[in-house]
C-alpha cells in the first residue's frame, strides 16, 4: 500500500509534466513562425489537448488497453465506451489494478500522451492549414487512429505478441513516429507555404520569436522528464533514475551534434538547430531510455542531433515545407530511436533489429494510409487551405478575428 | 533654417548624439526606419542563406540656424562614419518659417 502511494505520486508528477510539454510545443510552433499566424497554432494546439482528453476517455483509452484475449490477432479491440474503474467486492476503487499506478493516473498518464501525436502535425502544418478540416483531422487521428495503433504494443496487441516483442519505451515509434507520419503526410497534401520555394530552392522564412522557441524546447525536456520517467509505470529508484539520466545525456548530445554539424556545414551558430537537436535527441532516447548506457544514449543522442541537421535539409529539397523541423526530429530521429534499441543497450541484437523494423514499418502503413485518407476526402470536399489572400495577410485576422500582439506590431512580414 | 536629415547606423547614434550636444545642437527629432540600399546583411536560417537588402536604420532630423549648418554636418559625418558601405547619408534643405506653440512666436530664436 504504501509502495503503491509512492508509485502513485510519481506517475501523477510525471502526468503534469508531460501535460506540461503542450506548452513546449505551443511556444516552439508560434516562435518558429510568424506572428501573422500565432493565434491560429494556439487555438489548434489547445483543441488538440482539450479534445484530446475527452475523446481518450470516451473511446481512447479503451480503444489502446482492450485488454485483448488469447490467441486474437492483436490488431484491434475495444473494451467499451468511457471510464470504467475496477472496484472491489465493497465498492471502492481496487487498488490490485497495477502495483504502480492506479486506474485513474493510468488514464491521465496515456491520455496526456496520446494528445501529443496531434500536436506534432500541428507544427508541421502551420500558417496555412485551414483549421475546421485540421479538428476534424485531429478528432479522428486521435480518437481513434492513435489509440488502435498504440494497442499494438503497448496495449498487448500483435508487436507484443512476437516472440522478441517489439520494443518502444516510451514511445519513439507510438507516439513520435505517429504524429511524424501523419505530418509528412499532410505537408505533402498541403503544399508549401506562399513564397517557401523561389525557382525550385528553398527560401528561408525566420520565425518571429526565437527565445519562446527557446523556452518551448526547454519545457519539452522538462517534460520529457516525466515522459520517460513515467513510462518505467513506477517509481522503482534504479529505473527511473537512469531513465533520467539516458534522457538528458541524449538530449545534450543531441543539441551539442546538431549545432557543431550545422555550423561546420553553414558557417554560423544557428540556434533554431542546436535547439531541434535537443529535442532529436530526446524523441531518439525515447525508444530505448530504460535499456541504455549513459555511453550508449549519449551516442544515440548525437547521432540523432547530425540526422537532424541533415533531414532538415533533405526535406527542404524534397520541397517539403515543415516550418518547425517536425518531421526532420519526430518521425526521423523516432524511426532512429527505434531502430537503435536492436543495436545498442541491453536488449541489442538481430531478432530485435528486425522486431523493431517490422514495428516501424506496421506504423508507417496504419499512419500513412489513415492519414492520406481522411486529409485526401477533407482536400477534395472542403479543402485543407486556406486562400492566398488569408495566409499572405495571415490566419489570425481571417480565421480569428484576432491579433497576438495588438499593441505591439515592430515588423510585418 | 535649415533641415538636416541624416539617414545613419543605429550603432552610431549615440556617438552622433553626443558630437552633436558638442556642436551645440541640443534639439533634434529621430526615428527608426528600414530601407533599402546596397548593403546586403547576410542571414542564415535553418541551413537556408538568405540575404536582405531591407535595412534597419536611424532616421534624424535636425533644423538649425544657418550658422551651424557646417558645424551640425561636420559633427554627423564625424562621427557616423565606419568606412563601410552603408553608413548613410545626410540632406539639407531651406526651411521658411518655425513656430514655438508655447508661445506663439517665430523666427530663428525658437530653434534654441
Amino acid at each position: 500500500m504504501e509502495l503503491l502511494t509512492i508509485n502513485n505520486v510519481w506517475m501523477m508528477i510525471c502526468t503534469a509534466l508531460v501535460f506540461f510539454m503542450h506548452l513546449g510545443f505551443g511556444f516552439l510552433e508560434i516562435g518558429l513562425t510568424r506572428q501573422k499566424n500565432t493565434i491560429n497554432i494556439l487555438f489548434k494546439n489547445i483543441f488538440i489537448i482539450t479534445i484530446g482528453l475527452l475523446l481518450y476517455c470516451l473511446v481512447g483509452f479503451n480503444l489502446m488497453y482492450p485488454g485483448f484475449a488469447e490467441g486474437s490477432s492483436g490488431l484491434f479491440g475495444f473494451a467499451g465506451f468511457g471510464l470504467d474503474s475496477p472496484l472491489t467486492a465493497e465498492g471502492g476503487l481496487d487498488l490490485a489494478y497495477s502495483e504502480g499506478y492506479t486506474y485513474w493516473t493510468d488514464f491521465l498518464f496515456q491520455g496526456m500522451f496520446a494528445a501529443t501525436a496531434a500536436t506534432i502535425v500541428s507544427g508541421a502544418v502551420a500558417e496555412r492549414v485551414k483549421i475546421g478540416p485540421f479538428m476534424v483531422f485531429v478528432i479522428l487521428y486521435v480518437g481513434l487512429i492513435y489509440p488502435i495503433a498504440g494497442s499494438w504494443k503497448w496495449g498487448g496487441g500483435f508487436l507484443q505478441m512476437r516472440e522478441t516483442p517489439f520494443y518502444d519505451f516510451a514511445g519513439s515509434t507510438l507516439v513520435h513516429s505517429v504524429g511524424g507520419w501523419a505530418a509528412l503526410v499532410a505537408v505533402w497534401l498541403l503544399g508549401s507555404r506562399i513564397g517557401k520555394f523561389k525557382d525550385g530552392k528553398p527560401q528561408a522564412i525566420p520565425g518571429h520569436n526565437i527565445p519562446l522557441a527557446t523556452a518551448g524546447v526547454l519545457i519539452l525536456w522538462l517534460g520529457w522528464f516525466g515522459f520517460n520517467g513515467g513510462s518505467v509505470l513506477s517509481a522503482d529508484p534504479g529505473l527511473t533514475s537512469l531513465t533520467l539520466v539516458t534522457t538528458c545525456l541524449a538530449a545534450a548530445a543531441g543539441g551539442v551534434i546538431a549545432f557543431v554539424v550545422s555550423t561546420l556545414l553553414y558557417k554560423n551558430f544557428d540556434l533554431t538547430m542546436f535547439l531541434n537537436g535537443i529535442l532529436g535527441g530526446l524523441v531518439g532516447i525515447t525508444a530505448g531510455a530504460d535499456q541504455m548506457s549513459p555511453t550508449d544514449a549519449i551516442i544515440i543522442g548525437g547521432i540523432a542531433g547530425a540526422i537532424i541537421v541533415f533531414a532538415v535539409s533533405l526535406i527542404d529539397r524534397l520541397k517539403l515545407d515543415d516550418p518547425v523541423g517536425a518531421i526532420a526530429v519526430h518521425l526521423v530521429c523516432g524511426i532512429w530511436g527505434t531502430l537503435a534499441v536492436g543495436i545498442f543497450g541491453a536488449l541489442a541484437s538481430g531478432e530485435q533489429f528486425i522486431s523493431q523494423l517490422i514495428g516501424v514499418a506496421s506504423y508507417a502503413a496504419i499512419c500513412i494510409s489513415s492519414t492520406f485518407i481522411i486529409l485526401f476526402i477533407l482536400k477534395k470536399t472542403v479543402g485543407i487551405r486556406v486562400s492566398e489572400k488569408e495566409e499572405l495577410e495571415g490566419l489570425d485576422i481571417h480565421e480569428h478575428g484576432m491579433d497576438a500582439y495588438p499593441d505591439f506590431r515592430l515588423n510585418e512580414h | 533654417m535649415k533641415k538636416i536629415e541624416a539617414i545613419i547606423r543605429k550603432s552610431k547614434f549615440s556617438a552622433v548624439k553626443e558630437a552633436l550636444h558638442e556642436a551645440g545642437v541640443n534639439f533634434f527629432s529621430y526615428w527608426d526606419v528600414t530601407g533599402q540600399g546596397h548593403e546586403k546583411e547576410g542571414h542564415v536560417y535553418r541551413g537556408i542563406t538568405y540575404s536582405t537588402t531591407d535595412i534597419q536604420r536611424r532616421y534624424l532630423e535636425i533644423v538649425v540656424n544657418d550658422d551651424f549648418e557646417s558645424a551640425t554636418i561636420k559633427a554627423i559625418l564625424n562621427s557616423a562614419a565606419t568606412g563601410e558601405v552603408g553608413d548613410g547619408k545626410i540632406f539639407v534643405s531651406d526651411v521658411n518659417k518655425a513656430y514655438r506653440i508655447r508661445t506663439g512666436e517665430n523666427g530663428g530664436d525658437t530653434l534654441n
